[in-house]
């Protein structure tokens, strides 16, 4: 498949109006999944966390999760929505081998939750108010897997598997509205929005919000139109874009090729189409046609849902700080300059200095730690932080025995590889290792006097005022103690010798 | 005076897949024809005012605890599939080779 | 003393619990009974005997030793094809289905097995329910023991042969227009569709899950008491399962009196085009009611008018997406196309060779009911009118405490009667459709013979949301009455099957 022309990216920003939308897909992590009692986890033998309701035997009928419901409406909340007094469930009909029952149970024109808005800020610092059309409950579908062909991909495959234990999983999808006057900036707005709805699922702790382990799924909308014309465009439906990062490229990308489309003369077709991350391109995929009719009917299995006024007031009692409110405070309470606090907010660090703080890290060690190293490797293995084997409290253990000297900085990148490597705690692996800083001052005079006697002019230029000539003594004391000495310690101790005599 | 064509009965069995043969389909054409022309009346009798009912009885808020139930093994599963590997349900390629 | 088959089911639960009488003698005199007529009447599409038979050996030796069994130990039952059992396949008289053997039972049959009754065999059925004869059966027509050249009704013509021919003394159909009363109407028996809820639909292959009920099929009305007893009840697994219990049926119609109440006869069903011969017993009927001191006033229900075609829109639309899951990949049948077929492809051949004409039928005019541009003017409008038909109900309730009517238009009609004309074929059930749309109960009881044809006449009762025990109490009463003045049991009348 030929790469699109695409414009360059300032001019079509220049011509056209970005319009967005996105559809945001949140696996909660409750115990079962949304219909029936099989366990909600995934990844383990194919077909073994299903039943006669999950893989669609005839005669089975579902049933609704509590626990799902209340996710459900915990997240309309904190995304500001409405919590609409009767829910219905509906069937959208069509058939997919993943779908054991050829329907999906979600919600149509009842949804639990509609009417919110969310503040995002930008790396720029510019806030935009998206608002929230409506968030509804669903259920996930199975897992197919294609075999025979060249790639594992849909196309020329031989033949497919499907695995049900994902089938039925709840799923809470929210809905933007069309998202207009972010400009240039609309990619960055798109991830950092998933981001924002990442940061309140996680705060509430309905979903393990792991984008790679696809917990957190992004559809995104995209249209252009000339500047100064009211109607809408076209817009095409980019999925499987699941990583900040690739909502970014993505969108970035369907703006430039749309806007070089456009500027050929040419028309945007409505569809969906496909987010490669290899090639950072999307591709076309099926077109959205009349074929497209879903048959929505309500669920005639399943009763309506109507919250009462005081289960939705208990659970709003138990809504989490608000992630804008909760950075505000971060702030105060942290003192990073503004620049450091808006880094770490960009580069998503900020819930695991918050846990790394909590576990008593100082904070600009805790700062310096993720920003610096962490985020660092992270990015060059090509993963998230969440995926590396460290946790915050580690961390904080890491950037204690810096703090309280036990060792140097240099030694704790070593340590912090080791922990990295599973070798176990900062401090296990400090102790199991010797690497603790030698802070007994017998051993360095020791080795002091020894480096002293093969450099015997040292001290007579020390006293002379050449204060720099500790360092050869220094240099091959640190040498001599194999690293795990206080430099500092060490040139007091060479000072302190050279005066006395 | 029909709204009932075959073009439509075709369009309506292949949203339900089926795969059906020449003669069904004009067969069909006619039957829905009838059937549909006799139901059409319904919908002058009522009116945006009328509230629909789509469950006989009204009942609401009927939840199940998050609670863990057994599952069936694998193999009960995979029982009644007409045919399975790897413990997955197999299927013929979803897209044509183009 | 009279062949154990002959006996009611009450009559088998007092020799048992006397210990006159062995479950495995009730057991076996039923399958005997079996062997020797169900190669003409084809009740059956399949017996399991051996595991009847384990289940009766079983119960024989619990009650020996002493312990305490539940009230229906031991006593056989016949289950309708489209519940789902672990020990028999399962096929809702498809094709699709043939030879599958589901995982789970339903919870009704799991009642049963918790009651220790043995399971006799699975019964005929019109295709996933859909039909009013069993001669939508892919596995060929149930016949009537009146008259073997006529239909047992449908779609539970299994059900209601297998009572009616004795070869079980109970049996469980479902009811989703009238497939457990109208059957039961035109083979002499009595069948009762209860309120909505009221029994467990986990486990039933849904036809139409807004109006289908299971329900009992048995041979007066004391016994369909019993089993209702037995099976109904809230289920967890089933969210549209009523909460609380409607008390005991057998109290109900052991208390069973006609006196004092007001028997609604509703105008758009008082027998105007129906048949002459139902039209007398009917009328007969509603004699005996006056002379036990039940009062008759008229109700007026406009809005019927309109529920076959709202039931026609409504049933079509849940069963299109109730039957999308068969569709090859998790069970039942598939048939692969030649070449390189997709799935899709292979979907649709095997919806093409799996289901019987009148599903196909009914898939595509529910699919066009739901579509996009009809869903207002089709499914949307029958909805609605099931909003005015519960109207209707509530008006004639504020009026009288009992509706009536007879249960259907005519007696058993004969093979390829109406087959061939799918609107002839759904007027049958014309007064049964009311009450699965608006969820209330109803119960046919045997009224007679009709004069012209000597067959089996029907009425129907219904009565408000929750009280079936009423239902019970006049439908015992009426029975009563009328096997007072015959001398016997309608059943008794039927003619003796030819034993081959
Ligand atoms: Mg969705
Ligand atoms: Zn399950």
């Amino acid at each position: 498949m030929a790469k699109a022309n695409l414009m360059d990216y300032e001019k079509a920003i220049s011509l056209f109006e970005v319009v967005i939308g996105l559809e945001v897909h949140v696996e909660l992590n409750t115990k079962t999944k949304m219909f029936c009692g099989c366990r909600n986890e995934f990844g383990e033998e194919p077909n073994t966390n299903v039943c006669p309701v999950c893989i669609g035997l005839p005669g089975s009928l579902p049933t609704v999760n509590k626990k799902a419901v209340e996710s459900s409406i915990s997240i309309g909340l904190a995304l500001g929505c409405q919590i609409a007094p009767t829910g219905r469930f509906a069937r959208k009909n069509y058939f997919y081998p993943d779908l054991a029952k050829n329907f999906q149970t979600s919600q149509y024109d009842e949804p639990i939750a509609f009417a919110g808005a969310l503040d995002v800020e930008v790396p720029s610092g510019k806030v935009f108010t998206v608002q929230i059309e409506r968030a509804h409950m669903e259920e996930d579908a199975g897992k197919l897997t294609h075999v025979g062909g060249a790639t594992g991909r849909i196309q020329g495959a031989e033949y497919s598997l499907v695995d049900y234990n994902r089938a039925g999983v709840p799923l809470v999808e929210i809905v933007t509205k069309p998202v207009f006057g972010a400009g240039a900036e609309a990619p960055e707005l798109a991830a950092a929005y998933v981001r924002s709805i990442r940061e309140i699922v996680r705060a509430l702790g309905v979903s393990d919000a792991r984008m790679e382990r696809g917990n957190v799924r992004c559809d995104a909308n995209v249209s252009l139109r000339p500047i100064g014309q009211e109607k809408l465009g076209t817009r095409t439906e980019t999925k499987n874009v699941n990583s900040l990062r690739s909502i970014e490229r993505a969108v970035r990308y369907e703006i430039q090729r749309q806007a070089q489309i456009l500027a050929d003369g040419g028309t945007i077709i409505q569809e969906t189409r496909h987010w490669h991350e290899d090639k950072g391109s999307t591709s076309s995929g099926r077109p959205k046609s009349d074929a497209d009719d879903y048959r929505y009917f309500p669920e005639p299995d399943l009763v309506p849902v109507m919250p009462s006024n005081e289960l939705i007031e208990s659970l709003r009692a138990k809504l989490p700080e608000n992630p804008a409110d909760k950075r505000k405070r971060l702030a105060g309470e942290w003192g990073f300059a503004e620049m450091e606090f808006r880094d770490v907010v960009n580069a998503g660090l900020l819930d695991f200095i918050e846990e790394a703080v909590a576990a008593g890290a100082k904070p600009q060690a805790a700062r310096k730690w993720y920003s610096g190293e962490i985020a660092r490797i992270a990015n060059s293995e090509d993963k998230d932080v969440s995926e590396l084997n460290i946790t915050p409290a580690q961390v904080a253990e890491l950037a204690n025995l810096v703090d309280a000297g036990k060792i140097n900085d240099r030694i704790a990148r070593t340590v912090l590889a080791e922990v990295l490597a599973g070798k176990g705690s900062p401090e296990e692996i400090v102790k199991a290792q010797g690497l603790e800083v030698v802070s007994d001052d017998g051993a360095l005079i020791a080795a002091i006097d020894e480096a002293l006697a093969k450099q015997p002019d040292v001290l007579e230029k020390i006293r002379e005022g050449k204060l720099q000539a500790a360092g050869a003594v220094i240099g091959a004391v640190m040498q001599a103690m194999k690293g795990q000495a206080d430099a500092a310690r060490v040139r007091e101790l060479v000072l302190e010798r050279a005066n006395q005599s | 005076m029909s709204e009932i064509t075959p073009d439509l009965v075709r369009h309506l069995a292949n949203l339900a897949r089926i795969d059906l043969t020449d003669a069904e389909l004009l067969r069909f054409t006619e039957q829905l024809s009838v059937i549909v022309d006799s139901v059409a009346k319904i919908s002058n009798i009522v009116d945006e005012n009328t509230p629909a009912t789509s469950h006989p009885i009204p009942l609401n808020n009927v939840f199940r605890e998050d609670e863990i139930r057994p599952s069936l093994t694998q193999a009960d599963a995979l029982s009644g599939a007409p045919d399975s590997a790897q413990g997955r349900f197999k299927v013929a390629a979803i897209l044509d080779e183009e | 003393m009279t062949e154990l088959i002959k006996k009611t089911a009450s009559e088998l639960i007092e020799l048992m619990h006397s210990g006159e009488v062995s479950s495995v003698e009730i057991t076996q005199a039923h399958l005997d009974q079996i062997s020797k007529v169900d190669s003409q009447i084809h009740s059956f599409l399949v017996v399991n005997a051996e595991s009847a038979l384990a289940t009766a050996k079983d119960v024989d030796a619990r009650r020996k030793a002493g312990e305490v069994l539940p009230m229906l130990a031991g006593l056989p039952i016949a289950v309708k094809d489209n519940l789902t059992t672990v020990d028999a396949p399962t096929t809702a008289g498809s094709k699709i289905l043939e030879g599958w053997i589901p995982p789970y039972d339903a919870t009704v049959v799991t009642k049963l097995r918790n009651q220790l009754m043995p399971i006799l065999g699975k019964t005929n059925l019109d295709e996933f329910a859909m039909g009013s004869s069993t001669e939508f059966s892919a596995y060929g027509p149930s016949k009537n023991p009146w008259d073997i050249s006529r239909t047992p009704g449908g779609s539970g013509g299994g059900s209601s042969s297998v009572i009616s021919s004795f070869q079980a003394p109970l049996a469980i159909g479902s009811d989703t227009g009238g497939s457990i009363r109208f059957p039961a109407a035109v083979t002499g028996t009595v069948g009762i569709k209860p309120t909505y809820g009221a029994i467990s639909r986990y486990g039933l292959i849904a036809l139409a899950s807004s109006l289908d009920q299971i329900g009992p099929v048995a041979r007066n009305v004391l016994d369909a008491a019993y089993l209702q007893d037995v099976i109904a009840g809230h289920d967890p697994f089933d969210s549209t399962s009523l909460p609380d219990s409607l008390g005991s049926m057998v109290e109900a119609a052991k208390a069973g009196s006609l006196a004092g109440k007001r028997f609604g006869l509703i105008k758009q069903l008082s027998g105007e085009g129906f048949q002459q011969g139902v039209r007398n017993r009917f009328a007969e009927a509603i004699k005996l009611i006056t002379d036990a001191g039940g009062e008759i006033v008229e109700v007026d229900c406009p809005s019927f008018e309109y529920a076959i075609d709202a039931y026609y829109l409504i049933l079509p639309a849940e069963a299109s997406s109730n039957l999308a899951k068969f569709d090859s990949v998790r069970f039942g049948m598939r048939v692969t196309p030649e070449g390189n077929p997709t799935i899709e492809k292979v979907m649709s051949a095997t919806r093409e060779a799996g289901f019987g004409p009148e599903v196909k039928r009914r898939i595509i005019l529910g699919t066009y009911a739901l579509s996009a541009g009809s869903f207002d003017k089709f499914y949307g409008a029958a909805q609605k009118v099931r909003t005015l038909i519960q109207r209707d109900f509530a008006n004639a309730f504020s009026k009288a405490d009992v509706l009536i009517s007879p249960t259907a238009p005519t007696t058993a009609f004969k093979f390829g009667e109406k087959v061939a004309d799918p609107l002839a074929m759904y007027l049958n059930d014309i007064a049964t459709i009311p009450a699965n749309l608006a969820g209330l109960p109803g119960i046919s009881v045997p009224i007679g013979l009709a004069d012209e044809d000597q067959l089996p006449v029907g009425i129907q009762f219904l009565a408000p949301s929750y009280k079936d025990g009423l239902l019970y109490e006049v439908g015992a009463a009426l029975e009563s009455t009328l096997e007072g003045i015959w001398g016997k049991r309608m059943i008794d009348f039927a003619p003796k099957l030819e034993v081959n």
